[in-house]
């Protein structure tokens, strides 16, 4: 159960929504690093959180569960959490476990930010 | 049950073998390639519902039932880990993990009973479990949500009594000695279930997990070592949008099925066979 446990980068493309990058490998060591990422997406004024997988390396069923973690602060604060940029393996994972019922799945960026900014749905 | 002297190596995966870095994507754009090699074999499956076919002889409340996670459960969300060190064992965590896979239900206490499938604690296939617990009959298993050398996760389907996910694994850090480790993320599945862990249920769960940790060294022949438990409730709200799931309810199921046994035994000769 390795997994690299470097900082996650996180950007702001809008006032309302932040962009956390899940580089690297997401596993149950990387439950700082990624929460460490939330806190400082979750910003005054945060209106939506956007997870980019295309810099993910691996994710385990530990990282998984972080997840369900992020999801659960995200709700706290009435903010929606969003994903994009993965691959057909971890899309399925997600339909797998049934996450994407709770985290809005978009192909990539432009369609996540729309949806989040409330200019588009779509899965 | 007897501790070996020198548990076999699991046969070392391809996987560790072949670890390699991932492309660097387009900023922003999904990957259209395939898993990589480290991912291969490690994670069930997709799978809508569970597949009544392959499910053992006298499996109830599985055929058909979707898998959950703690997202589609209704209780408290609880984060539950129980870790037990194994000084002395001669053992790395893959060994302990593959001793698990094999040996899974003997760990556990009196009064349940774990079936794994023909081929093993593999992603994708299905744990059978039966319980009494008092007077209530339960009869529900897991789906193998993930599974590689050094851990393996279930996910609970429609029913049982949690919906949500429980990781098993073992590592060394350092040179500290072997650990093994159960973390459960979990809700309860319903609003009986929920009433049944606040009045003692939950902690009944909890004792089990203690068990098998206890039962787990002592396979490995460490004995005494204490359970480290850590419990954290992640969500204290309840999902009131999910309290239909007591419709699936297992507990009721199998008593209901248990009750009626003796109908379906009168019954059987008048049934027509194809």
């Amino acid at each position: 159960m390795d997994g690299t446990a470097a900082a996650l980068p996180v950007r702001r493309p809008d006032p309302a929504v932040a962009v956390i990058s899940m580089a690297g490998d997401i596993t149950g060591a990387s439950e700082g690093p990624l929460m460490a990422a939330y806190t400082q997406a979750d910003g005054p004024g945060t209106r939506a959180v956007l997870l980019d997988f295309g810099p993910l390396g691996y994710m385990n069923s530990s990282g998984i569960g972080l997840l369900v973690t992020m999801l659960v602060r995200a709700n706290r604060q009435h903010q929606r959490l969003l994903a994009f940029g993965l691959n057909d393996h971890y899309r399925q994972i997600l339909s797998l476990t049934r996450l994407d019922e709770a985290i809005q799945v978009h192909p990539d960026e432009t369609s996540a930010l729309a949806a989040a900014s409330g200019r588009g749905t779509g899965r | 049950m007897t501790a070996p002297q020198t548990p076999p190596l699991p046969k070392p995966s391809l996987a560790s073998e072949t670890a390699e870095t991932p492309e660097t994507p387009e900023p922003g754009a999904a990957r259209p390639t395939t898993a990589p090699a480290r991912q291969e074999g490690t994670w069930a499956a997709p799978v809508e519902r569970l597949d009544g076919s392959r499910l053992p002889a006298g499996a109830i409340n599985l055929a058909g039932r979707r898998p959950t996670s703690p997202i589609q459960g209704f209780g408290q969300l609880w984060q539950k880990t129980f870790r037990v060190q194994l000084p002395g064992a001669a053992t790395t965590p893959a060994q302990v993990i593959a001793a698990w896979k094999e040996h899974y239900g003997e760990f556990w206490p009196a009064g349940n009973r774990f079936s794994a499938p023909l081929t093993g604690l593999a992603p994708g296939e299905v744990g059978v479990i039966r319980s009494a617990q008092g007077p209530m009959q339960l009869s529900t298993g897991v789906l193998v949500l993930y599974a590689d050398d050094e851990s393996f996760t279930f996910m609970t389907p429609e029913g049982h009594p949690f919906a949500g996910w429980i990781t098993f694994s073992a590592s060394a850090e350092g040179d500290a000695p072997v650990a093994a480790q159960v973390q459960a993320l979990i809700r309860a599945s319903d609003p009986i279930y929920e009433v049944m862990f606040k009045l003692g249920f939950g902690k009944v769960e909890d004792q089990m997990w203690v068990h098998t940790l206890t039962q787990l060294a002592a396979y490995f022949g460490v004995h005494g070592q204490s359970v480290e438990t850590s419990i954290t409730c992640v969500d204290r709200r309840r999902q009131w949008a999910h309290a239909g799931n007591v419709w699936q309810n297992a507990g009721i199921r199998s008593s209901i099925h248990t009750v009626g046994a003796p109908v379906r035994f009168l019954a059987r000769p008048f049934r027509r066979h194809a």
